[in-house]
C-alpha cells in the first residue's frame, strides 16, 4: 500500500495539505500560538513518514517541485510593506533604527554565544536568520551553507516564544509605546509575533508587520559580514 | 483573468530577482531583490497596488503551507543537530529576548525624543 502511494506524485501534496489543515483546526480551536499550523503540519508529516516507513527523500523530492512558488510568494510581502510605509510615515526613522539595532544585535548574540559553545558552523549559520520571516530566513540560511529544515524549525519556535513572552517582556523592559512594542514583536518574532501585536492594537500590529519585513531585508544585508567571521 | 495578469506581473518580478541573484556576485537571495524591486515599483508608481494586490494576497496566504516541507527537512539533519538541540533552542530563546528588548527600547527612546522635540518647537 505504501509502495503504491509512493508512486503517486500528488500524495505528498495531499499529505502536506491535510497535515497543515489539521494544524489550522487545532489553532482555531485552542487559539494558542503553540498550535502553529506549519509546526503541527511538520510534526504530522514526520510522524506519518516514520510510522509508515515511506521514503522521506521521495517526499522531499516531490514537494521540492513546488518550491518555485516560494520566491514569488515571498516577493509579495512588498505589498503590505508599501501600504504600511504610508501609514507609519511619521515614525519611520524611529522604527528603522529600532529594527536595525534589533536585527544586528540578534545575529551578534547568536554568533558570540554560538562560538562560545563551539557549535558546528552549519548549525550557527542555520541559527543566524532565526528572527526573520521564513520567506527570507530559509534562503539566507541555505545560501551560506546552513540547513533549511533546521532554520525553518528554529524560526517557528522563535516566533511562538516571542508571541507568548512578548507582553511579559514589554512590562519587564518598560516598553509602553505602541509603535515600539510593534517593532519589538516584528523584529524579534516575525509573523507569529505580529499575530500577538495585532491583538494589542492596530498601530502595534502595523508597526510589527512593517518591522518584520525590514528586519528580513537588513538581516540579508548583515548576514555576509557576520557569517564571514565564523 | 484578473488573477492571471496579476500573477504574470509577480512572476516577472521573480524572474528579474532570480536574474539579479545570478548576475550580481553577492550572497543575496532572489526573493530579497524581487521584494525591493516590487516595493520600489510601487513607490515610484510604475505599478499600482490594484495591479498585484489580489494575487499577492493569495500567495502570501499560502506561504505557511509552503514551509511545511522544508521544515520536514529537519529529519535529514537530525543526526547532525541531535546533540546540540537543547542549547540551540535555548540560544534562540535568549536572542529573541535580547532582540525584543533592544528593538523596542531604541524605537521607544527615539519616539520620545521626537515628541519632546515637536513639543519644544
Amino acid at each position: 500500500m505504501i509502495k503504491l502511494l509512493e508512486s503517486i506524485s500528488i500524495f505528498p501534496v495531499l499529505l502536506t495539505l491535510a497535515a497543515f489543515r489539521v494544524g489550522q483546526l487545532c489553532q482555531q480551536k485552542w487559539k494558542k500560538p503553540i498550535f502553529n499550523p506549519t509546526l503541527i503540519g511538520m510534526i504530522l508529516v514526520i510522524a506519518f513518514l516514520l510510522a509508515t516507513g515511506m521514503n522521506a527523500d521521495g517526499y522531499s523530492a516531490e514537494m521540492g517541485k513546488m518550491s518555485w512558488l516560494m520566491t514569488p510568494a515571498s516577493i509579495c510581502v512588498a505589498i503590505p510593506m508599501y501600504e504600511l510605509f504610508q501609514i507609519l510615515q511619521k515614525s519611520l526613522k524611529a522604527i528603522l533604527a529600532g529594527v536595525c539595532a534589533g536585527a544586528l544585535s540578534c545575529m551578534l548574540v547568536i554568533a558570540a554565544v554560538g562560538l562560545l559553545l563551539e557549535f558546528e558552523q552549519s548549525i550557527l549559520i542555520s541559527l543566524l536568520p532565526k528572527s526573520v520571516t521564513t520567506a527570507i530566513g530559509v534562503s539566507l540560511s541555505e545560501l551560506f551553507g546552513g540547513m533549511g529544515g533546521v532554520t525553518t524549525a528554529v524560526i517557528i519556535v522563535t516566533g511562538i516564544a516571542g508571541n507568548m513572552m512578548g507582553p511579559m517582556l514589554c512590562k519587564l523592559f518598560g516598553i509602553t509605546d505602541e509603535v515600539a512594542q510593534g517593532v519589538a514583536f516584528g523584529t524579534a518574532a516575525h509573523v507569529i509575533g505580529t499575530a500577538k501585536a495585532n491583538e494589542l492594537s492596530q498601530l502595534t500590529g502595523a508597526a510589527s508587520s512593517l518591522s518584520l519585513v525590514v528586519a528580513g531585508l537588513l538581516t540579508a544585508v548583515f548576514m555576509p559580514m557576520i557569517a564571514g567571521f565564523l | 483573468m484578473k488573477y492571471l495578469t496579476q500573477f504574470l506581473r509577480i512572476t516577472g518580478f521573480t524572474l528579474v530577482g532570480e536574474l539579479l541573484q545570478r548576475l550580481i556576485p553577492l550572497p543575496i537571495p532572489a526573493s530579497v531583490y524581487g521584494l525591493v524591486l516590487l516595493f520600489a515599483a510601487l513607490c515610484l508608481g510604475v505599478i499600482k497596488l490594484e495591479q498585484v494586490k489580489d494575487a499577492a494576497g493569495f500567495l502570501i496566504s499560502i506561504l505557511p503551507i509552503l514551509f511545511v516541507s522544508p521544515a520536514v527537512g529537519i529529519l535529514e539533519n537530525w543526526g547532525m543537530i541531535r546533540s546540540a538541540v537543547i542549547p540551540m533552542f535555548l540560544l534562540a530563546l535568549l536572542s529573541t529576548i535580547t532582540t525584543f528588548a533592544i528593538a523596542g527600547r531604541i524605537t521607544q527612546s527615539l519616539r520620545k525624543k521626537e515628541e519632546d522635540h515637536d513639543q519644544a518647537a
